[in-house]
């Protein structure tokens, strides 16, 4: 009739909607309790689908909804002459501060789909669950704010002409127990309902954020790990050219896993995180595993003609020894910071190898010696090589820069 | 040694199924694969069932991982010995499965005929450091060296250390003993101190490398 309860509950249990309606009446004339349940199951009631007539916008729920209050006021005051009637005072405001639970409770249009719950500064502040709860309860049309106003004005003024007027012991207990019972009644009728729409709607974004990040980790892995599975079938008939896919596969795998989207993003930024990279560059050229073992790190800056000698040694290993991999030892102390690139390859006599030749002399023992430090050579045929790379180092920056303290004395 | 006798009883844990194949695979014809768990729960009663000398473990698993494995063991059945074999990279996992019991770290990329020689030298209650596991001690030892006040804390000496220096630097057992004029059985030692050491040593100083390592 009104806004087409007593059709929808009929529908629901499969009643004639007037024997429902009849019912309504009925209740409401006893006790009051009729028009309670009439209000729930309309603040209640799923909104019909578009198709039914009176219910296709907001114009036609408004103008529903104030026949609505018509209606339930006109009852109340014909139940006021009938004589059946706890007093004014108990009524007004208890009818006021259910008008607020009714705003509040209800929902305006369809449940708000997660995908469109407002997104507050204040719903962050909040554990997730109750932010969810916050959001869904609240909706998102622009009426909701209006809406949520004008309900808890009409509760506290209830509430307030309630306690003011409530002079005598009598009038005060009926007033408690009346209201307990609208509270005991709406927590009832309502509550399920809401707790599950809330609970399913949490669980509803939950699952999408869940989804996201599977996409997202799928994505990843087509682009990287699938890509180098495929060519490793096809180039399965080269062994070395098969490690060095895997090993750059493993490397950005792992760096992925350990927390960077990319890693490669952004350029070293301690001398050990360098010596990785360059190690990875040569492995990746050479197909030769250069394993790397480090022990403390520092700021790259005025390590780099290290690094530069440290990449020669290792292409050197990685060209010329035939070894199957090549191992990277750095040290960082106090006062040097000390590489070994060391091969197991077949080797060679120090003293055959002409002094002009560039790779070991220029790059890697001259660079060392202009920078300060030096080079040494081991090598024995058939033994592998090792070079040692020694860098004295100013002694403030070891791992973090010192904090310098700067003292004013006046 | 006692290769004449029995081949070794291995067992693996590792909760990545192509793995664990594939290192059944390489170890297959040479020793005795006893079994093999793919979690930490089946594969702590099995080995109580089974009584392997050697288990090769995986550190990363669902449930405790290794670490849980061995602990678990090892308070039951202290003569089964554990390797742990692994791609990770985190010092922490490494520092914390050697201290539940583990003889050894080696990783997952290690040729088969290092990882047999592995497995008989912890059958035999040696150690193994890999290169990788040896800077993560070095490292560990290097940081919390300076504050020495800690008297529940012991130094490495520096012969471990130039022991651990070479082990790092990728020289087997035999090149270390050579390059320091010792004999192998005297880095056994030196290595096996490091490890007991390792296992002994203040849980609150490692921790808080492991959380400053975890910084870089």
């Amino acid at each position: 009739m009104v806004a087409g309860v007593a059709a929808g509950l009929a529908d629901a249990f499969g009643l004639e909607a007037n024997v429902v309606r009849c019912g309504f009446v009925v209740l409401a004339l006893a006790s009051g309790l009729g028009v309670l349940l009439y209000g729930a199951g309309w603040a209640l009631m799923p909104p019909a689908s578009e198709d039914t007539p009176g219910r296709e916008n907001e114009h036609g729920d408004a103008i529903a909804n104030v026949a609505f209050g018509a209606v339930v006021l006109g009852g109340l005051l014909l139940v006021r002459a009938v004589g059946f009637w706890p007093g004014d005072l108990v009524v007004w405001p208890l009818a006021a501060a259910f008008a607020g639970l009714a705003l509040l409770a209800m929902r305006s249009g369809p449940p708000a789909g997660a995908n469109d719950l407002p997104d507050w500064q204040v719903l962050r502040r909040l554990p997730p669950d109750a932010a969810d709860a916050v959001a869904v309860l609240v909706g998102t049309r622009r009426g909701a704010l209006a809406r949520i106003g004008a309900g808890f004005a009409c509760v506290a003024i209830g509430i307030a002409v309630f306690v003011v007027s409530a002079d005598s012991w009598r009038a005060l207990r009926g007033a408690v127990i009346a209201s307990l019972a609208v509270v005991v009644g709406i927590a009832l009728v309502v509550g399920p309902g809401l707790s599950r729409l809330v609970h399913a709607l949490v669980a509803e974004r939950r699952e999408r954020i869940r989804a996201d990040e599977r996409a997202d980790m799928a994505a990843h892995l087509h682009d990287s790990v699938l890509q180098t599975l495929a060519l490793v079938q096809r180039r399965a008939n080269e062994p070395r050219e098969v490690v060095r896919l895997a090993r750059m596969q493993e490397r950005e795998l792992r760096g992925w896993l350990l927390g960077g989207d990319a890693p490669a993003a952004h350029p070293a930024s301690s001398l050990g995180a360098a010596l990785e990279e360059v190690a990875a560059a040569v492995e990746t050229e050479h197909g030769v595993p250069v394993e790397v073992v480090r022990v403390r790190d520092r700021g790259l800056e005025g390590a780099e003609p290290l690094l530069a000698a440290a990449r020669e040694a290792m292409m050197n290993a990685a060209r010329h020894s035939g070894a199957a991999t090549v191992s990277v030892y750095l040290e960082v102390e106090t006062d040097r910071a000390t590489i070994f690139v060391r091969d197991r390859g077949k080797g060679f006599d120090p003293d055959t190898v002409p002094t002009d030749r560039g790779g070991i002399s220029h790059s890697i023992v001259g660079r060392m010696a202009r920078a300060g430090g030096h080079a040494t050579l081991r090598s024995t045929v058939g033994d592998g090589t090792e070079i040692e790379l020694v860098l004295p180092l100013a002694k403030v920056d070891e791992q973090e820069p010192a904090p310098t303290v700067e003292e004013h004395e006046t | 040694m006692n290769a004449m006798t029995e081949p070794v009883r291995v067992f693996l844990v590792d909760d990545h199924q192509l793995f664990l194949a594939g290192v059944r695979a390489e170890l297959g014809e040479t020793v005795d694969v006893v079994g093999a768990a793919s979690d930490v729960d089946a594969a702590i009663e099995m080995i109580r069932e089974r009584g392997p000398d050697v288990v090769l473990v995986d550190v990363h698993m669902p449930a405790g991982g290794g670490a849980r494995v061995i602990s678990e063991v090892g308070r039951t059945h202290p003569h089964v010995q554990f390797l742990a074999l692994s791609v990770s990279d985190a010092p922490e996992d490494v520092i914390a499965t050697i201290r539940a019991g583990a003889r050894g770290y080696v990783t997952k990329t290690i040729a088969p005929d290092e990882l047999l020689d592995a497995i008989e030298r912890v059958r035999s209650g040696d150690a193994v450091f890999s290169p990788r596991l040896a800077g993560f001690v070095l490292d560990a030892f290097a940081d919390i060296a300076p504050a020495a006040a800690d008297p529940e804390l012991e130094q490495l000496t520096p012969r471990e250390r130039e022991v651990l220096r070479l082990i790092a630097r990728g020289y087997a057992y035999k090149e270390v003993a050579r390059d320091l004029g010792i004999s192998a059985k005297t880095v056994e030692t030196h290595v096996s101190s490091v490890l007991r050491k390792l296992q002994l040593s203040s849980r609150h100083q490692l921790a808080r490398w492991a959380s400053d390592r975890r910084l870089i």
